[in-house]
């Protein structure tokens, strides 16, 4: 039956029959199905896509080792919908895609969804030895990129760095992002950077009272 | 709008005036796209463009002024109001696209005087505004005049403006329902647009959301999250909202209920 779903996904012949055979497995809720979810990525049809999206989002922790070893260095579109998942899932085992991504991208909106999926990663999967330098790099990257040219990267910076300096609970970490939350909301040239800035600082100051 | 081929020599302010003066042609066109793009805002500049929207050197076969299109588009960027005469009298120019570029750069200047002659371009009112044969486009820039007509606040026209809610081409009544909304601040026209996000085409979609974001209708923040857009559109329409919302409430950045709905909003695209 299961393999039944997954032949449906692969035999699909027009783009209608593949968002139904998606859709199909996906509500199967059958862990065997992830890397044929993952496949549909690459197919390009963006509707099937983000079916898989979702049903992987579900999948959580469980879809994470498939989505990184199954990532096309090839398809710039499979890609992203990949870089999108793990975003989501926030799953630190996700860091360095997360990093590169967030970074040197060359889609703004998969730099946007990677920036912000660095702040909501779920630190406390990790041992507390490592999650420190793990959430010290990604409250570096997010700095960094919150002086990027593009505005939308650095609002994508500020949700992260808010997400980030909630969930890391570490007393350094809010100060350095309140200290660049105010440089921003003083400085920055946009009025709507200049607001979102200030929500964060808000948000961060009435949660550690 | 005419790319610059790359390589093109890089052109300095200077360079640039010179060249607008020079006898090639190409060069001429090229410096008055330039100065606009680098927004060169000096008098020697200014009063260049506005002798070449003028120009009659450079004409097409079609009839067209290639020179004088670009030197009013350079213009609106300029923000120097002393272009205003010169646009204004563009508006009876026979080439379409000079007319068109002269009501968008007169629309950025943001000059009052210059809404009798925009006005003029709706005679005939719906009923002329058809298409020229064997030509991409109406009559006249329908869009850029009630586009320009609603950015100036100009309320007497509203009159001239809401016939063309009824004009056939969905794109035209998209600018009409701007327009009407930037006049009289009534919701109906704000939901004619989000209603219009309903029509078929991507492209049209991806402009409404514009329009939204630039009359800053705030009940359409959901509707630009849920339109089948890309999402980079719905960033910059929603962003569109909150800078009305904080203009409004001016620089104190007084974080409204409705400021930060919006960038609960923005935050979930991500």
């Amino acid at each position: 039956m299961s393999e039944e779903l997954i032949r449906a996904v692969t035999e699909a012949e027009t783009p209608v029959q593949m968002v139904k055979a998606v859709q199909n497995l996906a509500a199967a809720k059958f862990a065997p199905a992830i890397p044929t979810l993952i496949a549909v990525f690459g197919y390009n049809n963006p509707a099937a896509a983000v079916v898989a999206v979702n049903a992987l989002i579900a999948w959580g922790e469980i879809a994470v080792p498939a989505l990184l070893s199954q990532i096309d260095d090839y398809n710039y579109g499979a890609r992203s919908y990949s870089i999108r998942t793990l975003a989501a899932i926030a799953d630190p085992r996700a860091l360095d895609i997360l990093i590169a991504s967030a970074t040197t991208d060359f889609s703004p909106s998969v730099r946007c969804a990677a920036a912000k999926g660095l702040g909501k990663l779920q630190w406390d999967k990790m041992s507390s030895s490592t999650s420190s330098i793990a959430i010290s790099r990604a409250k570096e990257t997010l700095l960094l990129i919150s002086q990027d040219p593009e505005w939308s990267i650095r609002y994508a910076a500020i949700v992260g760095l808010q997400y980030l300096a909630k969930l890391a609970k570490i007393a350094d970490v809010r100060d350095s992002v309140q200290t660049r939350l105010q440089e921003l909301l003083v400085g920055d040239s946009e009025i709507a950077i200049r607001t979102r800035a200030q929500l964060a600082s808000k948000s961060l100051a009435t949660t550690s009272n | 709008m005419v790319e610059p081929n790359i390589s093109s020599p890089q052109l300095t302010p200077d360079l640039a005036i010179a060249n607008l003066q020079s006898a090639d042609l190409s060069l001429r066109y090229y410096a008055a796209w330039w100065l606009g793009k680098f927004r060169v805002n000096r008098p020697e500049a200014v009063d260049l463009l506005i002798a070449a929207l003028e120009d009659e050197a450079d004409k097409t076969e079609l009839g067209g002024y290639p020179l004088r299109r670009n030197a009013a588009r350079a213009l609106g960027k300029l923000g120097n109001l002393q272009a205003v005469p010169g646009l204004i009298k563009c508006l009876e120019c026979s080439d379409f696209y000079v007319r068109e570029a002269a009501a968008q750069s007169l629309e950025t200047l943001g000059d009052t005087t210059a809404v009798p002659a925009l006005v003029k371009l709706l005679d005939g009112g719906v009923f002329a505004a058809v298409p020229v044969q064997n030509r991409p486009h109406l009559v006249q820039p329908y869009e850029a005049v009630l586009e320009a007509l609603g950015s100036l606040g100009a309320t007497d026209t509203i009159p001239l403006v809401q016939p063309f809610l009824e004009h056939p081409v969905p794109r035209v009544q998209c600018t009409a329902l701007r327009a009407m909304y930037q006049l009289t601040q009534n919701p109906i026209y704000g939901e004619g647009l989000v209603k219009m996000l309903a029509n078929v085409d991507l492209k049209l979609r991806r402009v409404i959301l514009g329009d939204l974001g630039v009359i800053g209708y705030l009940p359409a923040a959901e509707a630009i999250a849920t339109a089948e857009v890309e999402t980079s559109f719905k960033l910059i329409a929603l962003k569109g909202l909150l800078e009305n919302q904080l203009i409004a409430g001016e620089e104190t950045l007084s974080l409204s209920e409705s400021a930060i709905r919006v960038m609960h909003l923005m935050d979930s695209l991500l």
